[in-house]
């Protein structure tokens, strides 16, 4: 057992890569230089395919960085560093990482706590506070998770979101007018599509 | 049912009625305030969890129950259960992880729990709350832990912060004997279950009698006491 392991070592380097599915080749006539780079797989890769992992398309605050002042974010944010200000991410995810620290208010659709909030907080959504996370101050939320571990300190109101309203329907409309009313969102999709 | 290890009684003896009036003090040198989350239990065992009914928890709901947009105090930390369960009523929850705070303060040492200045800052850090705020207060066994100076400014300080007629439980463990008794992580399942859960042994700053429990809330309309099979007396008291 302990040879044939031996055996198999040496040849990895030069050995191809398992049965994986094939690559995927956007140049019909691939370079010599790339079937160099299937046959060693450590060796002179791309940069770009070693960039970090990315948090799914989010803004990110480093855990080295501090910043004082107002955060409002249209895409989802992860600090992990300091905050002192607001932080708002209305329709987006806030984590805070696990070294994070914010002294702010907080308003965002879903929050996501790991370090530490001084500050109220509304999550429209959801309000998550992991294990060993911290937080003080009041929360306005639809959902709240905590888990055992966690530090909280405040109160906590629940609101229930409000159902979706279903847009009045008028009362039997005209056919003519019907015919003429449905056009108008089509060309003024149409119009800010063009723009 | 039997548990073994530290919850083998929690079923098994009925508490006898105790005939001193005052609290048993503990040396202070020795009591000691376990935090409230992830204290591992001393002999390293894995902690038990038992669910049972609480006629004290019962009666605490039955005077909030059919009212909404209460206001509930929770001295024994977030808990998933405990939220959902008042939120789910339509109450507002004040959460005060409590003994976090006294340990936070206080340290260990039990001695400084009789500094006015220390008692002063304390009571602003954990139940600094307009009179009259809350309708009712889940104070659990956090008591125990307080040393007289302490426990005394703290019941005055929770009888101003409830409105009048509202309603508080406590538990206190019924033998006032033991030298070590266990603490324990309540949660609620329902509106007369309770998940207890062992959080370790710890020496009491002061061990109580029924009596001694009525003089400690003697300012307050009325104490009730319900017995159970296990260590704790479970005491809901009226503003």
């Amino acid at each position: 057992m302990w040879h044939k392991r031996r055996e198999e070592e040496p040849l990895r380097p030069s050995a191809p890569p398992a049965p994986a599915p094939p690559p995927v080749v956007h140049n019909p006539a691939p370079s010599p230089v790339e079937a160099k780079k299937e046959a060693t797989p450590v060796s002179n890769m791309p940069p770009a395919r070693f960039e970090p992992e990315s948090r799914g398309g989010s803004a990110t605050v480093g855990k080295a960085v501090k910043i004082v002042g107002q955060i409002y974010s249209k895409e989802d944010l992860y600090v992990d560093g300091e905050v002192d200000g607001t932080v708002e991410a209305l329709e987006h995810k806030l984590t805070i990482g696990p070294n994070g620290a914010v002294k702010a208010t907080v308003r965002s659709r879903e929050v996501v706590v790991l370090g530490s909030i001084s500050g109220n907080v509304e999550a429209a959504d959801k309000l998550e506070i992991r294990k060993d996370a911290k937080l003080v101050g009041d929360i306005k939320t639809a959902r709240i998770i905590i888990e055992d571990g966690a530090y909280f300190k405040g109160s906590i109101d629940i609101v229930k979101p409000e159902p979706a309203k279903a847009a009045p329907k008028p009362a039997a409309p005209p056919v003519a007018a019907a015919a003429n009313a449905s056009p108008a969102p089509a060309s003024a999709t149409v119009a800010e599509a063009k723009r | 049912m039997l548990f073994p290890g530290p919850l083998k009684g929690i079923f098994g003896s009925r508490s006898g009625q105790p005939a001193s009036e005052a609290p048993r003090q503990v040396n202070p040198d020795v009591a000691k305030v376990l935090p409230r989350n992830g204290a591992p239990n001393r002999n390293g065992a894995p902690k038990m969890t038992a669910t049972r009914t609480s006629r004290g928890l019962e009666e605490f709901f039955t005077h909030i129950r059919g009212l909404s947009g209460l206001t509930i105090l929770d001295l024994g930390g977030a808990s998933q259960k405990n939220v959902n369960f008042i939120t789910d009523l339509g109450h507002r929850l004040y959460s005060e992880d409590f003994l976090s705070i006294v340990q936070e303060i206080f340290g260990s040492d039990s001695a400084d729990q009789s500094n006015p200045g220390q008692i002063e800052y304390f009571l602003k850090q954990a139940l600094d709350y307009p009179d009259g705020q809350f309708d009712g207060v889940l104070v659990w066994d956090v008591l125990e832990y307080l040393s007289p100076a302490l426990l005394t400014a703290v019941v005055e300080r929770l009888q101003r912060i409830v409105r009048p007629k509202s309603y508080m439980l406590a538990f206190f463990h019924a033998d006032d004997k033991q030298e070590m008794v266990q603490s324990y992580t309540f949660r609620i399942d329902g509106v007369s279950a309770l998940e207890i859960s062992e959080r370790g042994l710890h020496r009491p700053a002061q061990l109580f009698n029924n009596r001694s429990v009525e003089k400690l809330f003697g300012r307050f309309d009325s104490v009730k006491f319900f017995l159970t099979r296990e260590r704790l007396r479970e005491v809901i008291v009226r503003a």
